[in-house]
Protein backbone atom coordinates (compact mmCIF):
# COMPACT_ATOMS: atom_id res chain seq x y z
CA UNK A 1 0.00 0.00 0.00
CA UNK A 2 1.48 3.28 -1.11
CA UNK A 3 0.91 6.32 1.05
CA UNK A 4 -1.78 8.58 -0.31
CA UNK A 5 -1.39 11.26 2.34
CA UNK A 6 -1.28 14.67 0.81
CA UNK A 7 -0.43 18.07 2.20
CA UNK A 8 -1.83 21.18 0.56
CA UNK A 9 -0.29 24.22 2.22
CA UNK A 10 -0.71 22.75 5.70
CA UNK A 11 -4.00 21.02 4.95
CA UNK A 12 -3.45 17.35 5.80
CA UNK A 13 -5.45 14.96 3.65
CA UNK A 14 -5.64 11.15 3.84
CA UNK A 15 -5.65 11.04 0.05
CA UNK A 16 -5.45 13.54 -2.83
CA UNK A 17 -9.08 13.11 -3.87
CA UNK A 18 -11.44 16.02 -3.23
CA UNK A 19 -14.89 16.84 -4.53
CA UNK A 20 -15.52 19.84 -6.74
CA UNK A 21 -17.84 22.52 -5.46
CA UNK A 22 -21.39 22.39 -6.77
CA UNK A 23 -21.22 18.72 -7.69
CA UNK A 24 -21.38 17.09 -4.27
CA UNK A 25 -23.88 19.23 -2.39
CA UNK A 26 -22.78 19.42 1.24
CA UNK A 27 -21.48 15.83 1.13
CA UNK A 28 -24.39 14.42 3.11
CA UNK A 29 -26.37 13.89 -0.12
CA UNK A 30 -23.83 11.19 -1.03
CA UNK A 31 -23.54 9.47 2.35
CA UNK A 32 -25.60 6.47 1.16
CA UNK A 33 -23.05 5.75 -1.56
CA UNK A 34 -19.61 6.46 -0.07
CA UNK A 35 -18.04 6.76 3.33
CA UNK A 36 -17.45 10.52 3.29
CA UNK A 37 -14.47 10.12 5.60
CA UNK A 38 -12.68 8.12 2.88
CA UNK A 39 -12.51 11.25 0.73
CA UNK A 40 -9.48 13.52 1.19
CA UNK A 41 -11.47 16.73 1.13
CA UNK A 42 -15.05 17.76 0.44
CA UNK A 43 -15.55 21.17 -1.11
CA UNK A 44 -19.15 22.11 -0.54
CA UNK A 45 -21.50 24.17 -2.65
CA UNK A 46 -20.56 27.81 -3.37
CA UNK A 47 -21.57 30.14 -0.58
CA UNK A 48 -22.13 33.88 -0.82
CA UNK A 49 -22.60 36.60 1.79
CA UNK A 50 -26.27 37.04 0.89
CA UNK A 51 -28.77 34.40 -0.28
CA UNK A 52 -29.00 33.86 -4.04
CA UNK A 53 -31.88 32.28 -5.95
CA UNK A 54 -29.64 31.44 -8.91
CA UNK A 55 -30.69 31.54 -12.54
CA UNK A 56 -33.96 30.43 -14.09
CA UNK A 57 -34.55 26.92 -15.40
CA UNK A 58 -33.25 25.47 -17.76
CA UNK A 59 -29.89 25.40 -16.04
CA UNK A 60 -28.39 22.31 -17.59
CA UNK A 61 -27.88 20.77 -20.99
CA UNK A 62 -25.99 17.61 -21.86
CA UNK A 63 -23.21 17.83 -24.45
CA UNK A 64 -20.92 15.29 -26.07
CA UNK A 65 -19.04 13.77 -23.12
CA UNK A 66 -20.07 16.51 -20.76
CA UNK A 67 -22.62 19.10 -19.83
CA UNK A 68 -23.21 22.83 -19.50
CA UNK A 69 -24.68 24.37 -16.38
CA UNK A 70 -25.78 27.86 -15.43
CA UNK A 71 -26.96 27.26 -11.87
CA UNK A 72 -25.76 30.72 -10.87
CA UNK A 73 -24.60 30.07 -7.30
CA UNK A 74 -27.99 29.31 -5.78
CA UNK A 75 -27.43 29.18 -2.02
CA UNK A 76 -29.03 30.43 1.16
CA UNK A 77 -26.16 32.69 2.19
CA UNK A 78 -23.35 32.39 4.71
CA UNK A 79 -25.50 33.00 7.82
CA UNK A 80 -27.77 30.11 6.89
CA UNK A 81 -24.70 27.99 6.18
CA UNK A 82 -23.17 28.71 9.58
CA UNK A 83 -26.41 28.16 11.47
CA UNK A 84 -28.03 25.27 9.61
CA UNK A 85 -25.53 23.45 7.40
CA UNK A 86 -22.34 23.62 9.44
CA UNK A 87 -23.82 21.70 12.41
CA UNK A 88 -24.72 18.86 10.00
CA UNK A 89 -21.23 18.56 8.52
CA UNK A 90 -18.82 19.67 11.22
CA UNK A 91 -18.27 16.18 12.62
CA UNK A 92 -17.51 14.50 9.30
CA UNK A 93 -13.92 13.42 9.77
CA UNK A 94 -12.36 14.79 6.64
CA UNK A 95 -11.47 18.26 5.40
CA UNK A 96 -14.77 20.07 4.91
CA UNK A 97 -13.94 23.07 2.73
CA UNK A 98 -16.29 25.87 1.79
CA UNK A 99 -16.30 27.40 -1.66
CA UNK A 100 -16.79 31.16 -1.31
CA UNK A 101 -18.09 33.50 -3.97
CA UNK A 102 -19.18 37.12 -4.14
CA UNK A 103 -19.78 40.17 -6.25
CA UNK A 104 -17.20 42.57 -4.78
CA UNK A 105 -13.99 42.14 -2.73
CA UNK A 106 -15.75 43.33 0.44
CA UNK A 107 -18.44 40.65 0.13
CA UNK A 108 -15.88 37.93 -0.45
CA UNK A 109 -13.90 39.11 2.58
CA UNK A 110 -16.97 39.33 4.84
CA UNK A 111 -18.14 35.87 3.81
CA UNK A 112 -14.64 34.44 4.37
CA UNK A 113 -14.41 36.13 7.78
CA UNK A 114 -17.62 34.41 8.91
CA UNK A 115 -16.30 31.03 7.80
CA UNK A 116 -12.98 31.73 9.50
CA UNK A 117 -14.90 31.47 12.79
CA UNK A 118 -15.96 27.86 12.14
CA UNK A 119 -13.51 25.53 13.88
CA UNK A 120 -14.04 22.50 11.66
CA UNK A 121 -13.67 24.26 8.33
CA UNK A 122 -9.88 24.21 7.76
CA UNK A 123 -9.87 25.91 4.37
CA UNK A 124 -11.87 27.84 1.83
CA UNK A 125 -11.78 27.73 -1.92
CA UNK A 126 -12.30 31.16 -3.42
CA UNK A 127 -14.42 31.11 -6.54
CA UNK A 128 -13.20 34.02 -8.65
CA UNK A 129 -14.13 32.16 -11.79
CA UNK A 130 -17.82 31.31 -11.90
CA UNK A 131 -19.04 31.95 -15.44
CA UNK A 132 -22.71 32.07 -14.47
CA UNK A 133 -23.11 35.22 -12.43
CA UNK A 134 -23.44 38.57 -14.09
CA UNK A 135 -21.77 40.62 -11.37
CA UNK A 136 -18.42 39.59 -10.08
CA UNK A 137 -17.51 35.95 -10.27
CA UNK A 138 -15.49 35.47 -13.38
CA UNK A 139 -15.13 39.20 -13.92
CA UNK A 140 -12.52 39.10 -11.13
CA UNK A 141 -10.95 35.91 -12.34
CA UNK A 142 -10.14 37.03 -15.85
CA UNK A 143 -7.75 39.87 -15.06
CA UNK A 144 -4.62 39.74 -12.94
CA UNK A 145 -5.57 42.93 -11.09
CA UNK A 146 -9.14 41.79 -10.43
CA UNK A 147 -8.03 38.38 -9.18
CA UNK A 148 -5.35 39.90 -6.96
CA UNK A 149 -7.75 42.46 -5.47
CA UNK A 150 -10.17 39.80 -4.30
CA UNK A 151 -7.44 37.55 -2.95
CA UNK A 152 -5.80 40.43 -1.05
CA UNK A 153 -9.11 41.39 0.57
CA UNK A 154 -9.83 37.81 1.60
CA UNK A 155 -6.28 37.17 2.79
CA UNK A 156 -6.71 40.00 5.32
CA UNK A 157 -9.90 38.45 6.66
CA UNK A 158 -9.09 34.75 6.45
CA UNK A 159 -6.35 33.08 8.46
CA UNK A 160 -6.58 29.41 7.42
CA UNK A 161 -5.73 27.67 4.15
CA UNK A 162 -6.81 29.79 1.20
CA UNK A 163 -7.29 28.01 -2.13
CA UNK A 164 -8.16 30.12 -5.17
CA UNK A 165 -10.07 28.53 -8.05
CA UNK A 166 -9.06 29.74 -11.48
CA UNK A 167 -10.94 30.17 -14.72
CA UNK A 168 -9.68 28.69 -17.98
CA UNK A 169 -11.52 31.43 -19.90
CA UNK A 170 -8.43 33.65 -19.97
CA UNK A 171 -5.50 34.36 -22.27
CA UNK A 172 -2.85 33.24 -19.80
CA UNK A 173 -3.93 31.22 -16.80
CA UNK A 174 -0.34 31.19 -15.51
CA UNK A 175 -0.37 34.98 -15.21
CA UNK A 176 -3.55 34.86 -13.12
CA UNK A 177 -2.06 32.09 -10.99
CA UNK A 178 1.06 34.15 -10.33
CA UNK A 179 -1.07 37.19 -9.44
CA UNK A 180 -3.10 35.28 -6.85
CA UNK A 181 0.05 33.66 -5.46
CA UNK A 182 1.57 37.11 -4.97
CA UNK A 183 -1.67 38.33 -3.35
CA UNK A 184 -1.47 35.63 -0.68
CA UNK A 185 -3.14 32.47 -1.96
CA UNK A 186 -1.91 29.27 -0.31
CA UNK A 187 -2.89 27.08 -3.25
CA UNK A 188 -4.72 27.26 -6.57
CA UNK A 189 -7.33 24.91 -7.99
CA UNK A 190 -8.08 24.68 -11.69
CA UNK A 191 -9.94 24.58 -13.93
CA UNK A 192 -13.39 25.97 -13.36
CA UNK A 193 -15.81 25.37 -16.23
CA UNK A 194 -15.23 26.51 -19.80
CA UNK A 195 -17.84 28.92 -21.03
CA UNK A 196 -20.02 27.34 -23.68
CA UNK A 197 -23.38 27.53 -25.44
CA UNK A 198 -25.92 25.17 -27.00
CA UNK A 199 -28.67 26.28 -29.38
CA UNK A 200 -32.09 24.75 -29.99
CA UNK A 201 -32.21 25.12 -33.78
CA UNK A 202 -36.00 24.74 -34.06
CA UNK A 203 -36.69 27.49 -31.54
CA UNK A 204 -33.60 29.44 -32.69
CA UNK A 205 -32.87 30.08 -29.04
CA UNK A 206 -30.12 29.13 -26.63
CA UNK A 207 -31.12 26.11 -24.54
CA UNK A 208 -29.93 27.61 -21.25
CA UNK A 209 -31.91 30.38 -19.57
CA UNK A 210 -29.00 32.84 -19.62
CA UNK A 211 -27.73 31.65 -23.03
CA UNK A 212 -24.30 30.52 -21.87
CA UNK A 213 -23.12 28.05 -19.26
CA UNK A 214 -20.05 26.40 -17.85
CA UNK A 215 -18.89 23.26 -19.60
CA UNK A 216 -17.65 20.33 -17.57
CA UNK A 217 -17.12 16.61 -17.91
CA UNK A 218 -14.55 14.49 -19.74
CA UNK A 219 -14.74 16.71 -22.84
CA UNK A 220 -12.80 19.46 -21.01
CA UNK A 221 -10.11 17.23 -19.53
CA UNK A 222 -7.31 17.86 -22.06
CA UNK A 223 -7.76 21.62 -21.61
CA UNK A 224 -7.61 21.16 -17.85
CA UNK A 225 -4.49 19.00 -17.95
CA UNK A 226 -2.76 21.58 -20.14
CA UNK A 227 -3.73 24.39 -17.74
CA UNK A 228 -2.48 22.46 -14.71
CA UNK A 229 0.80 21.70 -16.47
CA UNK A 230 1.33 25.37 -17.35
CA UNK A 231 0.38 26.70 -13.92
CA UNK A 232 2.38 24.10 -11.98
CA UNK A 233 5.49 25.21 -13.84
CA UNK A 234 4.79 28.87 -13.11
CA UNK A 235 3.90 28.92 -9.40
CA UNK A 236 5.53 27.59 -6.24
CA UNK A 237 2.32 27.00 -4.28
CA UNK A 238 0.42 23.67 -4.55
CA UNK A 239 -1.88 23.14 -7.50
CA UNK A 240 -5.15 21.20 -7.25
CA UNK A 241 -6.26 19.84 -10.61
CA UNK A 242 -9.78 19.30 -11.84
CA UNK A 243 -11.74 19.12 -15.04
CA UNK A 244 -13.37 15.98 -16.40
CA UNK A 245 -11.78 13.41 -14.10
CA UNK A 246 -13.81 10.19 -14.40
CA UNK A 247 -11.39 7.59 -13.03
CA UNK A 248 -7.95 6.98 -11.51
CA UNK A 249 -6.25 7.09 -14.91
CA UNK A 250 -7.52 10.63 -15.43
CA UNK A 251 -6.48 11.62 -11.92
CA UNK A 252 -2.93 10.35 -12.47
CA UNK A 253 -2.65 12.48 -15.62
CA UNK A 254 -3.30 15.54 -13.46
CA UNK A 255 -0.84 14.41 -10.79
CA UNK A 256 1.87 13.89 -13.41
CA UNK A 257 1.06 17.30 -14.90
CA UNK A 258 1.88 18.84 -11.51
CA UNK A 259 -1.26 18.71 -9.40
CA UNK A 260 -0.70 17.74 -5.75
CA UNK A 261 -4.37 16.83 -5.37
CA UNK A 262 -7.38 16.51 -7.62
CA UNK A 263 -11.07 17.34 -7.47
CA UNK A 264 -13.84 15.22 -8.93
CA UNK A 265 -16.89 17.07 -10.17
CA UNK A 266 -19.30 16.06 -12.90
CA UNK A 267 -18.35 12.38 -12.54
CA UNK A 268 -20.27 12.37 -9.24
CA UNK A 269 -23.47 12.68 -11.28
CA UNK A 270 -22.64 9.56 -13.27
CA UNK A 271 -21.34 7.46 -10.37
CA UNK A 272 -22.07 8.75 -6.87
CA UNK A 273 -19.36 6.42 -5.51
CA UNK A 274 -16.63 7.51 -7.95
CA UNK A 275 -14.51 9.44 -5.41
CA UNK A 276 -13.50 6.43 -3.36
CA UNK A 277 -12.99 4.33 -6.51
CA UNK A 278 -10.53 6.95 -7.79
CA UNK A 279 -8.63 7.00 -4.48
CA UNK A 280 -8.36 3.20 -4.54
CA UNK A 281 -7.38 3.24 -8.20
CA UNK A 282 -4.57 5.72 -7.58
CA UNK A 283 -3.31 3.46 -4.83
CA UNK A 284 -3.31 0.41 -7.09
CA UNK A 285 -1.48 2.28 -9.83
CA UNK A 286 1.18 3.48 -7.39
CA UNK A 287 1.68 -0.06 -6.07
CA UNK A 288 1.92 -1.45 -9.58
CA UNK A 289 4.57 1.11 -10.46
CA UNK A 290 6.58 0.63 -7.28
CA UNK A 291 5.83 4.09 -5.88
CA UNK A 292 5.85 4.45 -2.11
CA UNK A 293 3.76 7.61 -2.00
CA UNK A 294 1.57 9.72 -4.22
CA UNK A 295 3.84 12.72 -3.78
CA UNK A 296 6.52 10.83 -5.73
CA UNK A 297 4.64 11.27 -8.99
CA UNK A 298 3.46 14.86 -8.67
CA UNK A 299 4.84 16.76 -11.66
CA UNK A 300 7.01 13.80 -12.68
CA UNK A 301 6.53 13.98 -16.41
CA UNK A 302 9.37 12.53 -18.43
CA UNK A 303 11.12 15.39 -20.19
CA UNK B 1 -34.90 6.50 2.82
CA UNK B 2 -31.74 4.56 1.97
CA UNK B 3 -30.53 5.06 -1.62
CA UNK B 4 -28.46 2.55 -3.57
CA UNK B 5 -26.21 2.35 -6.61
CA UNK B 6 -26.64 -1.16 -7.95
CA UNK B 7 -26.41 -3.35 -11.02
CA UNK B 8 -29.80 -4.95 -11.60
CA UNK B 9 -30.36 -7.77 -14.08
CA UNK B 10 -32.79 -7.58 -16.98
CA UNK B 11 -35.30 -10.38 -16.37
CA UNK B 12 -37.83 -9.61 -19.11
CA UNK B 13 -38.06 -7.17 -22.03
CA UNK B 14 -41.39 -6.25 -23.62
CA UNK B 15 -42.33 -3.87 -26.40
CA UNK B 16 -45.88 -2.74 -25.63
CA UNK B 17 -45.70 -0.10 -28.38
CA UNK B 18 -43.38 0.90 -31.23
CA UNK B 19 -42.02 3.80 -29.16
CA UNK B 20 -41.84 2.13 -25.75
CA UNK B 21 -39.87 -0.60 -24.05
CA UNK B 22 -40.81 -2.20 -20.75
CA UNK B 23 -37.77 -3.45 -18.81
CA UNK B 24 -38.42 -5.80 -15.91
CA UNK B 25 -35.35 -5.81 -13.67
CA UNK B 26 -34.45 -8.10 -10.84
CA UNK B 27 -31.70 -8.70 -8.31
CA UNK B 28 -30.31 -11.60 -6.31
CA UNK B 29 -31.25 -9.73 -3.13
CA UNK B 30 -34.75 -8.52 -2.33
CA UNK B 31 -35.31 -5.12 -3.95
CA UNK B 32 -35.24 -2.26 -1.43
CA UNK B 33 -38.19 -0.24 -0.22
CA UNK B 34 -39.48 2.08 -2.95
CA UNK B 35 -42.41 4.49 -2.86
CA UNK B 36 -44.89 5.04 -5.69
CA UNK B 37 -43.87 8.11 -7.70
CA UNK B 38 -40.18 7.73 -6.92
CA UNK B 39 -37.76 7.31 -9.81
CA UNK B 40 -34.43 5.76 -10.71
CA UNK B 41 -31.44 7.14 -12.60
CA UNK B 42 -30.14 4.61 -15.10
CA UNK B 43 -26.67 4.54 -16.59
CA UNK B 44 -26.73 4.00 -20.33
CA UNK B 45 -23.75 1.96 -21.52
CA UNK B 46 -22.39 1.96 -25.06
CA UNK B 47 -23.88 5.29 -26.06
CA UNK B 48 -21.10 7.88 -26.33
CA UNK B 49 -23.56 10.76 -26.68
CA UNK B 50 -25.36 9.78 -23.47
CA UNK B 51 -23.14 11.07 -20.70
CA UNK B 52 -25.55 11.64 -17.85
CA UNK B 53 -27.86 9.10 -16.29
CA UNK B 54 -31.48 9.05 -17.42
CA UNK B 55 -34.24 9.59 -14.83
CA UNK B 56 -37.01 7.00 -15.29
CA UNK B 57 -40.09 6.67 -13.12
CA UNK B 58 -40.84 3.41 -11.33
CA UNK B 59 -43.68 1.81 -13.28
CA UNK B 60 -44.37 -1.14 -11.00
CA UNK B 61 -42.80 -3.19 -8.23
CA UNK B 62 -43.66 -6.88 -8.36
CA UNK B 63 -42.59 -8.16 -4.94
CA UNK B 64 -43.58 -11.77 -5.72
CA UNK B 65 -41.18 -11.87 -8.65
CA UNK B 66 -38.73 -9.39 -7.06
CA UNK B 67 -39.03 -7.19 -10.16
CA UNK B 68 -38.77 -3.46 -10.72
CA UNK B 69 -40.44 -2.31 -13.95
CA UNK B 70 -39.34 0.65 -16.03
CA UNK B 71 -41.64 1.75 -18.86
CA UNK B 72 -39.42 3.80 -21.14
CA UNK B 73 -40.37 5.98 -24.08
CA UNK B 74 -37.65 5.72 -26.73
CA UNK B 75 -36.99 9.33 -27.69
CA UNK B 76 -33.24 9.82 -28.04
CA UNK B 77 -30.04 7.85 -28.44
CA UNK B 78 -29.89 6.93 -24.75
CA UNK B 79 -33.40 5.52 -24.47
CA UNK B 80 -33.00 3.69 -27.80
CA UNK B 81 -29.89 2.07 -26.36
CA UNK B 82 -31.93 0.96 -23.34
CA UNK B 83 -34.41 -0.66 -25.74
CA UNK B 84 -31.56 -2.86 -27.04
CA UNK B 85 -31.01 -4.50 -23.64
CA UNK B 86 -31.45 -8.27 -23.58
CA UNK B 87 -32.51 -10.66 -20.85
CA UNK B 88 -29.51 -11.25 -18.57
CA UNK B 89 -27.90 -7.84 -19.27
CA UNK B 90 -27.01 -5.61 -16.34
CA UNK B 91 -28.36 -2.11 -15.85
CA UNK B 92 -26.81 0.22 -13.27
CA UNK B 93 -29.34 2.17 -11.21
CA UNK B 94 -29.15 4.89 -8.59
CA UNK B 95 -32.39 4.53 -6.68
CA UNK B 96 -34.92 5.08 -5.22
CA UNK B 97 -34.96 8.86 -5.71
CA UNK B 98 -37.38 11.68 -5.00
CA UNK B 99 -40.33 12.02 -2.65
CA UNK B 100 -43.10 10.06 -4.38
CA UNK B 101 -46.87 10.53 -4.35
CA UNK B 102 -48.78 11.10 -1.12
CA UNK B 103 -49.64 7.95 0.80
CA UNK B 104 -53.30 7.17 1.53
CA UNK B 105 -54.83 9.94 3.66
CA UNK B 106 -57.86 7.99 4.89
CA UNK B 107 -59.37 4.57 4.24
CA UNK B 108 -61.88 4.54 1.40
CA UNK B 109 -60.76 7.89 -0.02
CA UNK B 110 -61.47 8.34 -3.73
CA UNK B 111 -58.30 9.32 -5.52
CA UNK B 112 -58.34 10.27 -9.19
CA UNK B 113 -55.08 9.34 -10.90
CA UNK B 114 -54.69 11.23 -14.17
CA UNK B 115 -51.98 10.25 -16.65
CA UNK B 116 -51.00 11.12 -20.17
CA UNK B 117 -48.41 9.60 -22.48
CA UNK B 118 -45.50 8.00 -20.64
CA UNK B 119 -46.78 9.82 -17.56
CA UNK B 120 -49.13 6.91 -16.94
CA UNK B 121 -46.11 4.81 -15.88
CA UNK B 122 -45.82 5.70 -12.16
CA UNK B 123 -49.62 5.68 -11.72
CA UNK B 124 -49.78 1.90 -12.12
CA UNK B 125 -47.63 1.38 -9.04
CA UNK B 126 -49.37 4.19 -7.17
CA UNK B 127 -52.85 2.84 -7.96
CA UNK B 128 -51.85 -0.62 -6.78
CA UNK B 129 -50.42 0.70 -3.50
CA UNK B 130 -53.48 2.88 -2.84
CA UNK B 131 -55.83 -0.02 -3.55
CA UNK B 132 -53.90 -2.35 -1.28
CA UNK B 133 -53.88 0.26 1.47
CA UNK B 134 -57.67 0.53 1.32
CA UNK B 135 -58.29 3.59 -0.84
CA UNK B 136 -60.48 3.72 -3.95
CA UNK B 137 -58.30 4.86 -6.86
CA UNK B 138 -59.82 5.66 -10.25
CA UNK B 139 -57.66 6.04 -13.37
CA UNK B 140 -58.24 8.67 -16.04
CA UNK B 141 -55.76 8.13 -18.85
CA UNK B 142 -55.22 10.21 -21.96
CA UNK B 143 -53.51 9.33 -25.23
CA UNK B 144 -53.37 10.45 -28.84
CA UNK B 145 -55.15 7.33 -30.04
CA UNK B 146 -56.07 3.80 -29.01
CA UNK B 147 -52.69 2.41 -30.08
CA UNK B 148 -50.92 4.78 -27.68
CA UNK B 149 -52.71 3.54 -24.57
CA UNK B 150 -50.29 1.55 -22.43
CA UNK B 151 -50.73 -1.27 -19.90
CA UNK B 152 -54.54 -1.05 -20.06
CA UNK B 153 -55.10 -4.59 -18.77
CA UNK B 154 -52.86 -3.94 -15.78
CA UNK B 155 -54.64 -0.70 -14.89
CA UNK B 156 -58.06 -2.35 -15.26
CA UNK B 157 -57.03 -5.16 -12.92
CA UNK B 158 -56.47 -2.58 -10.17
CA UNK B 159 -59.30 -0.05 -10.49
CA UNK B 160 -61.82 1.50 -12.90
CA UNK B 161 -60.17 3.05 -15.96
CA UNK B 162 -61.58 5.98 -17.94
CA UNK B 163 -59.93 6.96 -21.19
CA UNK B 164 -59.80 9.90 -23.56
CA UNK B 165 -58.10 9.85 -26.94
CA UNK B 166 -57.50 12.89 -29.13
CA UNK B 167 -58.89 11.09 -32.20
CA UNK B 168 -61.75 9.35 -30.39
CA UNK B 169 -60.50 5.85 -31.27
CA UNK B 170 -60.96 4.72 -27.66
CA UNK B 171 -62.97 6.13 -24.77
CA UNK B 172 -64.19 9.70 -25.04
CA UNK B 173 -62.77 12.01 -27.67
CA UNK B 174 -60.71 14.95 -26.44
CA UNK B 175 -58.43 15.70 -23.51
CA UNK B 176 -58.62 14.24 -20.02
CA UNK B 177 -60.11 17.42 -18.57
CA UNK B 178 -63.04 17.09 -21.02
CA UNK B 179 -64.02 13.62 -19.80
CA UNK B 180 -67.63 13.35 -18.57
CA UNK B 181 -66.38 11.54 -15.47
CA UNK B 182 -65.34 14.90 -14.06
CA UNK B 183 -68.89 16.25 -14.27
CA UNK B 184 -70.47 13.08 -12.84
CA UNK B 185 -68.28 12.09 -9.94
CA UNK B 186 -66.35 13.75 -7.17
CA UNK B 187 -62.98 12.85 -5.73
CA UNK B 188 -61.17 13.49 -2.47
CA UNK B 189 -57.94 14.30 -4.24
CA UNK B 190 -56.15 14.10 -7.59
CA UNK B 191 -52.63 13.03 -8.60
CA UNK B 192 -51.36 13.79 -12.09
CA UNK B 193 -48.40 12.76 -14.22
CA UNK B 194 -48.06 13.69 -17.88
CA UNK B 195 -47.19 16.49 -20.29
CA UNK B 196 -47.09 19.90 -18.65
CA UNK B 197 -50.10 21.38 -20.52
CA UNK B 198 -52.18 18.43 -19.35
CA UNK B 199 -51.00 18.80 -15.76
CA UNK B 200 -51.76 22.53 -15.84
CA UNK B 201 -55.30 21.97 -17.09
CA UNK B 202 -55.98 19.26 -14.50
CA UNK B 203 -54.51 21.52 -11.82
CA UNK B 204 -56.87 24.32 -12.96
CA UNK B 205 -59.83 21.96 -12.76
CA UNK B 206 -58.80 20.79 -9.28
CA UNK B 207 -58.28 24.32 -8.05
CA UNK B 208 -61.66 25.46 -9.40
CA UNK B 209 -63.36 22.58 -7.56
CA UNK B 210 -61.29 22.94 -4.41
CA UNK B 211 -59.91 19.40 -4.74
CA UNK B 212 -56.37 18.83 -3.39
CA UNK B 213 -54.08 18.05 -6.30
CA UNK B 214 -50.48 16.98 -6.74
CA UNK B 215 -48.45 16.80 -9.93
CA UNK B 216 -45.27 14.92 -10.84
CA UNK B 217 -42.69 17.04 -12.69
CA UNK B 218 -39.89 15.90 -14.96
CA UNK B 219 -37.43 18.78 -15.25
CA UNK B 220 -34.08 18.01 -16.87
CA UNK B 221 -31.82 16.50 -14.23
CA UNK B 222 -28.15 15.79 -13.73
CA UNK B 223 -27.35 14.31 -10.29
CA UNK B 224 -30.80 13.16 -9.12
CA UNK B 225 -29.67 13.70 -5.52
CA UNK B 226 -30.28 17.40 -4.87
CA UNK B 227 -26.60 18.25 -5.22
CA UNK B 228 -26.21 20.04 -8.55
CA UNK B 229 -29.30 22.29 -8.39
CA UNK B 230 -29.90 21.94 -12.14
CA UNK B 231 -33.51 20.65 -12.16
CA UNK B 232 -35.02 23.42 -10.06
CA UNK B 233 -38.66 24.44 -10.20
CA UNK B 234 -39.78 27.87 -9.05
CA UNK B 235 -42.03 27.39 -6.03
CA UNK B 236 -43.51 29.52 -3.28
CA UNK B 237 -40.44 28.45 -1.25
CA UNK B 238 -38.02 29.59 -3.99
CA UNK B 239 -36.12 27.41 -6.43
CA UNK B 240 -36.19 23.81 -5.26
CA UNK B 241 -34.79 20.59 -6.74
CA UNK B 242 -37.39 18.49 -8.53
CA UNK B 243 -35.17 15.43 -8.01
CA UNK B 244 -35.10 15.73 -4.22
CA UNK B 245 -37.97 17.95 -3.01
CA UNK B 246 -40.10 16.48 -5.82
CA UNK B 247 -40.84 15.15 -8.34
CA UNK B 248 -44.31 15.35 -6.76
CA UNK B 249 -45.56 18.78 -5.65
CA UNK B 250 -48.93 19.95 -4.34
CA UNK B 251 -50.14 22.50 -6.88
CA UNK B 252 -50.35 25.28 -4.30
CA UNK B 253 -46.57 25.11 -3.87
CA UNK B 254 -45.94 25.82 -7.56
CA UNK B 255 -45.98 29.21 -9.23
CA UNK B 256 -48.07 28.04 -12.18
CA UNK B 257 -50.83 30.41 -13.30
CA UNK B 258 -53.94 28.45 -12.43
Amino acid sequence: MASLTTNIAGLQMKNPVMTASGTFGYGVEFADFVNLEDIGGIIVKGTTLNPREGNDYPRMVETSSGMLNCVGLQNKGVDYFCKNIYPQIKDIKTNMIVNVSGSCPEDYAECAARINELDNIPAIELNISCPNVRQGGMAFGVTTDGAASVVRAVREAYKKTLIVKLSPNVTSISDIALAVQDAGADAVSLINTLMGMVIDIEKRKPVLSIATGGMSGPAVKPVAVRCVWQVAKAVNIPVIGLGGIMNAHDAIEFLLAGASAIEIGTANFVDPAVTVKVANGINEWLDKHGCKSVSEIVGQLEA
Amino acid sequence: MQKYVKDLTVAEVEFPHSRYVLLKLTDVEPLPEMLPGQFVEVKVEGSPKTFLRRPISINYVDRAKNQLWLLIQTVGEGTHKLAELKVGDKLNLVFPLGNGFSPMQKAGERVLLVGGGVGVAPLLNYGKELKEAGAEPVFLLGARSKADLLEQDLFKAIAPVYVTTEDGSEGEKGFVTQHSLLTKETFDRISVCGPKPMMVSVARYAKSKGIPCEVSLENMMACGLGACLCCVEKTVKGNVCVCKEGPVFPIEELTWEL
